[in-house]
């Protein structure tokens, strides 16, 4: 599509989801849901976990057919049944777990999908063409799993636009990047809107969706609460709706401290983050001594790094992807042995690693045995099954986790209350140190407070607790200290969020 | 539970009535009267005492390879060589057994008894639990060393396991008159008892049971069998979470599925054959896939299925005999029931899948 064809659409509507109602068995995921994307306009749709985004984007996608409604592609409906046909009808989508074959480049993977001969030369050709239409640098000869994960999704993106897609949908697209890139891809959604096509942008974050979209969208429980223009509604509306009335004062509480960095006053005490405390004179918890790491392939992940955390400390790691927390967090938590240098950790360390399917839960064992899983390498003899079943439902109710029990299958849960388990099980038996690796991703604003209340309260019972998270804000309003890796070295200390956001990439 | 335990006899019934189908429609199409050969299956399988001692005497290798096969899959680990593994019991059963004999001084053994018997039946049993462990280890070492995945490992060691007893039997333990490819019958004392007498169910259904009972106990109750189930469920998370000795409990799964399919062999040969030769093993350590698989990998559930396959095999017996069918009729139910069991499975697990969404 040329740019003078795509003017003549602007406000046409170019994908319109009209009384779409979908339901899992007697789960109603969607109930009477429209939603209408414009062309030349960046739409945000948001919404707590669960609340149907993402079911709601899987059926204009093809890959649900729901129960009841419509979808209409630049007027005409549609049938919808399968990505083939959205793909045909110029609608992609770049979903949060990307869909990349890891040992292939870049050139194979955009190429994947199609039909008849596959021409390397051709494939590389289309990926430069398209990139630079684009805007989206990337080299078509790379090995995905070489990549950063930045360029990874960029890959993505080419691939759906290799399908000359004009409705790209992105599910969550920068949760998994750094600030800069991350303000990149805003920046570039906005770009190809602005040429005549139209984007899907589901997102938690309010600031990104107000700051970037022409239209917002919330959804709750299946239901649209609130559709708008993004210059008519203010961040307080969205939370507002995402959440309900109901929940208004408890989220106006939680989140408003969060987001302003404001005291909550309540129970649990919540420390001005706006101030660095001096580091007390505890003895160290936690630490690094000249530590280096080597991955199996011989490349350093981190150079000769020493860092110490105290008693009743909660520091903050900031970083851009792949710097080397992973290795860092890693050697806290035990779970990894330096190459040189010494760590020093106590016997119990919580660890809540970023990829809880993958490494937190066993996900089709019940609650209880996921439960049992923490410490089980140094178990002998019996497993008090007893003790276990009533450590779980203590924990169910102490973290509020909504579950039928805890005979209940880990994948019965939803990714928040997931979440909460694992912190749950993690920081049961009171750990002189806690280690967390981007402990909210994915979750909504409530799981997310209740995150953050945990680590606090860890933090305030005397844990020395280190936190990496990819959202630069949530780092520096936790953290009472923040340190910043850059390419496997500690470079700079401090709670600035511009020379922070320097920092971690490197500049000084 | 009473629900399940409900859920699991209807869904047990559900298979008995598709296995009954399925061989109702492959006799219809071989061309032969479904009814005579039915019957004929019905009798040789639990139409008599003798039948239903017939059944038993051949569950009780299928029960112990499939525990094998179900230990290993509860780990994670697609041990695809019971089959291998049986066959190096029963080899190292032959040697031991021989030994033992030799050092009897030519003695018949009848005139060994009680505790020396005892003894005597314990280390061969060890001896082919060690041979079957061994074979496995060699898997165990492929895939740890050198990355190969245990399903094809397996798969090529059973065929070097067939070889090698193929040797056997025409070398090193042929029998002393050195005219067939077998070795010589174990003497009566070296051969597992019988337990009721007029049949030939012999004392290993009681160590089948007992091995069952055990490994449910140990999966289920102790931390060395949750670190197992842990591995085999997500090994990230049982590394990471659990911080788990992934790799020495997986190379301990592989050792303790060999041994018992070992044992398997060592039965097999002092309670049934008594003689070792070159097809000792109608294929048990292969059925064994299916039999661990129809109990849902559940030690307990082995013993059912592990009956059922006996029934079928000693009734395909029955009915080849009685109304020429061939018997490889049931290995095609067999294997319908294996597709059927998948297929089930896959199909609950989506309709979970998507309630849990």
């Amino acid at each position: 599509m040329t740019v003078d064809q795509a003017q003549a659409f602007t406000d046409a509507t170019t994908l319109a989801l009209t009384g779409i109602t979908h339901r899992f068995g007697s789960v109603v995921a969607l109930d009477d849901v429209s939603l209408t994307v414009r062309a030349g306009t960046v739409h945000a749709l948001l919404g707590e976990n669960g609340a149907g985004k993402s079911t709601l984007m899987r059926v204009a996608f093809g890959m649900l057919t729901p129960q009841t409604g419509t979808i209409a592609v630049r007027g005409t409906a549609q049938r919808m049944t399968s990505p083939a046909t959205a793909l045909s009808l110029g609608i992609g989508m770049v979903h949060q777990h990307f869909t990349l074959v890891p040992g292939m480049t870049v050139a194979e993977n955009v190429a994947l999908g199609g039909h008849g001969r596959f021409d390397p030369l051709a494939a590389a050709a289309k990926v430069r063409a398209v990139g630079a239409t684009a805007g989206l640098t990337l080299d078509p000869q790379a090995v995905v799993q070489t990549l950063p994960i930045g360029a990874q999704q960029r890959c993505e993106i080419v691939k759906a636009l290799a399908r000359e897609v004009s409705v790209l949908i992105l599910d969550e697209p920068t949760a998994v990047l750094a600030p800069q890139e991350a303000a990149e891809l805003l920046q570039w959604m906005r770009r190809f809107a602005d040429a005549g096509h139209a984007v899907v942008l589901i997102t938690h974050k309010l600031r990104d969706a107000l700051a970037i979209a022409d239209d917002v969208t919330v959804l709750r429980r299946g239901r649209v609460v609130y559709t708008g223009a993004a210059a008519a509604t203010t961040q307080d509306q969205l939370r507002i709706a995402m959440v309900g009335n109901a929940g208004a004062d408890v989220v106006a509480e939680t989140v408003g401290a969060e987001l302003v960095g404001a005291e909550s006053g309540g129970a649990t005490s919540v420390r001005d983050t706006s101030v660095n405390e001096p580091t007390v004179h505890e003895p160290a918890v936690l630490a690094l001594h000249q530590v280096s790491v080597r991955d199996a392939r011989g490349a350093v992940r981190l150079r000769e790094v020493s860092l110490s955390v105290a008693r009743g400390e909660l520091v903050g790691i900031a970083a851009v992807e792949g710097s080397g927390q992973h290795e860092l967090l890693r050697l806290l938590a035990g779970r990894l042995a330096p190459t040189t240098g010494r760590v020093t950790r106590p016997e119990q360390v919580g660890f809540v690693p970023e990829d809880r399917h993958r490494d937190a839960l066993l996900l089709d064992a019940p609650l209880d045995e996921n439960v049992a899983l923490r410490g089980a390498g140094a178990r002998r003899g019996r497993m008090p099954w007893r003790m276990l079943r009533a450590a779980t439902a203590a924990i169910l109710s102490a973290r509020d986790v909504r579950a039928s029990g805890p005979g209940a299958p880990a994948r019965s849960l939803s990714g928040g209350n997931q979440q909460k388990l694992v912190l749950g099980r993690e920081l049961a038996d009171r750990p002189a140190a806690v280690i967390v690796e981007n402990p909210s991703r994915g979750l909504d604003f409530q799981a997310t407070a209740a995150v953050h209340a945990a680590l606090r309260e860890a933090r305030d019972a005397g844990a020395a607790v280190v936190l990496y998270s990819s959202d630069l804000d949530e780092v520096l309003q936790l953290a009472d200290r923040v340190v910043v890796l850059f390419d496997g070295r500690l470079v700079a200390s401090g709670n600035d969020r511009e020379a922070v956001g320097r920092a971690m990439l490197g500049a000084t | 539970m009473m629900r399940s335990a409900t859920n699991w006899l209807t869904s047990a019934l559900l298979f008995l009535a598709a296995a009954v189908g399925v061989l109702s429609l492959l006799l219809l199409v071989t061309g032969h009267p479904p009814a005579p050969a039915l019957a004929a299956l019905v009798r040789g399988s639990v139409g008599s005492g003798y039948a239903l001692s017939t059944t038993v005497v051949r569950a009780i290798p299928l029960a112990l390879s499939g525990l094998a096969v179900a230990l290993a899959f509860r780990a994670g680990l697609l041990n695809i060589g019971a089959e291998g593994q049986l066959l190096m019991g029963a080899c190292a059963a032959t040697a031991m057994g021989g030994v033992i004999a030799t050092l009897m001084g030519g003695s018949t053994g009848s005139d060994l008894a009680g505790g020396s018997r005892v003894v005597a039946l314990l280390l061969i049993l060890i001896a082919s639990a060690l041979a079957g462990a061994a074979w496995a280890g060699i898997a165990a070492v492929l895939r740890r060393r050198f990355g190969v995945l245990e399903v094809i490992s397996t798969i090529m060691l059973n065929f070097i396991a067939l070889s090698i007893t193929g040797w056997l039997v025409r070398g090193p333990l042929q029998e002393p008159a050195r005219i067939n490819p077998q070795s010589a019958s174990l003497p009566q004392g070296l051969q597992l008892p019988v337990l009721l007498p007029g049949t030939r169910i012999h004392a290993g259904v009681l160590l089948a049971v007992g091995l069952a009972l055990a490994l449910w106990w140990w999966l289920r109750d102790r931390a060395s069998g949750f670190r197992l189930r842990a591995v085999g469920g997500n090994p990230f998370a049982a590394a990471s979470a659990g911080q788990i000795a992934v790799a020495r409990t997986t190379l301990m799964a592989f050792l303790l599925s060999g041994a018992l399919a070992g044992v398997a062999g060592g039965v097999e040969l002092t309670g049934v054959t008594f003689a070792l030769y070159e097809n000792f093993s109608p294929g048990y350590g292969y059925t064994a896939i299916a039999v661990a698989l129809l109990a849902r990998l559940s030690p307990v559930g082995v013993l059912g299925t592990a009956l059922l396959f006996g029934a079928l095999e000693a009734g395909a017996s029955a009915m080849q005999r009685d109304a020429m069918v061939p018997s490889v009729v049931v290995s095609v139910v067999e294997a319908s029931l294996i597709l059927l069991v998948v297929a089930a499975d896959r199909w609950r697990s989506r309709g979970a899948a998507e309630a849990g969404v």
